[in-house]
């Protein structure tokens, strides 16, 4: 079996078995729920970021779209589960189609700029028709529409097995995508646009594919964050939720599959402890980012794989 | 076993070893320590909004929150045991308000969870509450608890909701200051609320709604907001939240000076403001709502003289150490109140710990008048169990001299409006 195959299983396995065995306690497992649902879409952001080289200030914009997508069509119009993402998919793609469109009408800095004001847009949005989003305050999607396949999504077990899944489904399509000939082909745009242009490669059509991929993951990973934990709201439409994914890439290791996760993992029990340590724990945060940031440029994984393990992909 | 005792324990030691541990036993330290298991804390996670755009209202909530604790230990605490309480900075947002929530529960074995202002970290966090099974205080205003929105576990004893404050509001503006009014308030749910209910309000007393103007939350300035009041306006309705107040009144003052409609504001618009703040003069002899009087008044009751010194304010609302940090003295009272309805709750139920939530939540939900005390400095209130939220008095105050005077207290039944929810039909 391949070395790259045998490693996401492992990471996958080792996150089973820490439920199986009951390793983990009530808080952690909740927590872990979590952070496997974000660094799904983490998986999103590094598709366009890591492997493409396209930095995306928008990503907000495409989680939730997923995120309303599905939840407004429980809250409004009673969707089933499954029905409610299979629509956050479609809206999500369609969504990632359009801006992509757009958005790569333009480069560099201009490329951040124009997706950041498309996220804005979407948050302004979800404001204004308030009347049907609930606004800022957003609303809840209760307990009896979180059944799927009469599991009930908000046990924490069941949970906790829905983020795993989820998270395992869009690490696949990641290692899918970064071993094919496609994903080879979206490294080669990110070293050197140009090149690949030259070698005949359609450049603009590769990047509007990942952006539609991108856009469509973390779409999926904003309807799926929806229903397991019942909140939709505009802060998730809010420029820091564009950042999250992007810090999570850069620590973990951008164009790396498991950067994400380890980038989410180790934001957050940052946060979680440096906030058991002091009121000023944003300190802490800010302290912890720098070192990384001088001492593992590359990121985590990143950094394993330059210097250790060449073939992590 | 006997085999081992034998081998390696003679009974010579074996007496000598009881004996030790009989005398640890007896020391004095270790007594107290066997007494500490049944009288450990009863531990409460406040959710508090250190960082974010409710910074300034966390500063004083947690002010606040610390001296009902010190009052309610140092009277000997709940059943007997001490109050501890376990802060987390909510970052006034949803997500993470959630995951205090989960750290109370899971992590620290709290008995209760408590506190947080903003709605949308209440509407975000209230659904893990109930999955949690965590009894979740809040002490936020919005109209979400009564609205049948969240679950039985999410309860406001302690501050009366925004449908009920601003329709107690219509009749004092109506018939003292005009009957054509336009409002201004930020577009999003709080301004919404503000803009629906004073509406219906207001035109059910015979009033008119002239405009609406809605102002984008981002906005930073403004100026350009201004020029769309009619100018037939009698009375400019103001509310506007977060870091841009202050601009928010100084550009309202540039706009009007001292000419222009009458005005009448909710303290939001300069909750945690020096009105002393070079600008604000035009503000004089305008109207506001207060949930509790800034400063202390003629009528001052000695509850709330008690519940001021405590938290330290001083008579104008300011810190007694820093006469430039102003409290949010409208909110903040919510955090003594609610502290000492669960102490009250508690004590109803024979609250003995985790298991006795279920019971807790009974005996706060068959609680009904709370009267004037010290453990209600801001007025008596009448709770409604069914819909887990409270009504009391509406203060408005005049500002006289760069200070606001009490005007008009409205009733407690001026407040109230038909249930929309029965909490108590769901299950636990």
């Amino acid at each position: 079996m391949r070395k790259d195959l045998i490693l996401h299983l492992s990471a996958l396995s080792v996150l089973l078995l820490l439920e199986l065995l009951g390793i983990f306690s009530e808080y952690h497992q909740g927590n872990f729920a979590r952070i496997l649902v974000l660094a799904a879409y983490g998986v999103g952001y590094n598709i366009l970021f890591g492997y493409t080289g396209l930095l995306s200030l928008g990503h907000a914009l495409f989680f939730s779209a997923g995120l309303y997508a599905s939840g407004l069509s429980i809250y409004h119009l009673d969707y089933e589960i499954g029905q409610s993402i299979i629509l956050a998919i479609g809206i999500s793609a369609f969504i990632s189609s359009l801006i992509g469109f757009l958005a790569l009408r333009t480069i560099g800095v201009s490329f951040m700029i124009v997706t950041l004001m498309f996220s804005q847009i979407a948050y302004l949005c979800i404001l204004y028709f308030g009347s049907i989003t609930r606004g800022d305050e957003g609303f809840v999607i209760q307990q009896s529409s979180r059944i799927f396949f009469s599991l009930d999504l908000s046990n924490p077990t069941i949970r906790y097995y829905s983020a795993l899944l989820i998270f395992s489904l869009c690490i696949f399509i990641n290692l899918w995508i970064a071993k094919s000939s496609f994903g080879r082909v979206l490294v080669a745009i990110r070293e050197n646009s140009d090149r690949a242009l030259m070698l005949g490669y359609n450049v603009q059509s590769y990047k509007l594919l990942s952006i539609i991929i991108s856009g469509t993951i973390s779409g999926f990973a904003g309807a799926c964050y929806g229903i397991l934990f019942g909140y939709v709201g505009a802060s998730f439409a809010t420029v820091s939720y564009s950042i999250f994914p992007l810090l999570w890439v850069l620590i973990g290791g951008a164009g790396t599959v498991l950067g994400p996760l380890v980038g989410a993992i180790f934001m957050f029990y940052l946060i979680d402890y440096a906030s058991d340590i002091t009121d000023a724990y944003m300190i802490i945060v800010g302290v912890s980012l720098l070192i990384v940031t001088l001492f593992a440029r590359r990121g985590l994984l990143g950094e394993l794989r330059y210097r250790f393990f060449k073939w992590i992909p | 076993m006997k085999k081992i005792l034998k081998a390696n324990i003679s009974r010579r030691k074996l007496m000598k070893g009881i004996a030790s541990v009989g005398s640890i036993v007896a020391m004095p330290g270790f007594v107290s320590y066997s007494q500490a298991a049944s009288s450990s804390p009863i531990k409460i996670g406040f959710q508090v909004h250190r960082t974010g755009i409710g910074a300034a209202y966390g500063r004083w909530y947690d002010r606040t929150t610390q001296a009902a604790v010190k009052i309610i230990n140092d009277s000997g605490g709940i059943n007997g045991r001490p109050l501890e309480i376990i802060a987390e900075d909510d970052g006034t947002d949803p997500k993470r308000g959630a995951e205090a929530l989960e750290k109370f529960a899971n992590q620290h074995d709290c008995d209760v969870a408590f506190g947080t202002l903003f709605s949308h970290v209440v509407i975000g966090s209230a659904p893990r509450a109930g999955e949690l099974k965590l009894p979740y205080f809040v002490v936020s205003e919005g109209h979400h608890v009564a609205s049948g929105m969240l679950n039985r576990y999410t309860l406001q004893p302690g501050i009366t909701d925004v449908k009920s404050q601003v329709q107690a509001m219509a009749p004092f503006v109506k018939d003292n200051l005009g009957k054509k009014v336009t409002m201004v308030y930020p577009d999003f749910a709080f301004g919404h609320d503000h803009r629906d209910y004073f509406s219906a309000a207001f035109e059910s007393q015979g009033g008119q709604i002239i405009a609406k103007v809605p102002i984008p939350p981002t906005e930073s300035s403004f100026s350009k907001y201004f020029p769309k009041i009619p100018r037939d306006t009698e009375v400019l309705y103001h509310v506007m939240v977060g870091p841009a107040v202050l601009t928010f009144v100084k550009e309202l003052g540039e706009f009007y000076g001292s000419k222009g409609p009458k005005l009448f504001g909710f303290i939001d618009s300069v909750e945690a403001v020096d009105l002393s703040t070079p600008g604000l003069e035009f503000l004089d002899g305008s109207y506001f709502w207060e949930g509790n009087p800034r400063y202390a008044q003629a009528n001052q009751t000695d509850h709330d003289k008690f519940y001021r010194n405590a938290v330290g304010v001083d008579s104008n609302g300011a810190s007694v150490s820093d006469p430039k940090d102003v409290s949010t003295y409208a909110h903040m009272f919510g955090c003594w109140e609610t502290l000492h309805i669960i102490k009250k709750g508690m004590e109803k139920s024979g609250y003995s710990g985790i298991k006795d939530r279920a019971k807790l939540i009974e005996a706060v939900e068959s609680m009904t008048s709370m009267p004037l005390s010290q453990a209600h400095p801001q007025g008596a209130k009448i709770f409604n169990g069914k819909t887990h939220q409270t009504f009391g008095h509406q203060y408005i105050t005049k500002m006289t001299n760069g200070k606001l005077v009490l005007a008009h207290t409205t009733s407690i039944e001026d407040t109230f409006y038909p249930d929309e929810v029965d909490y108590t039909k769901q299950s636990f």
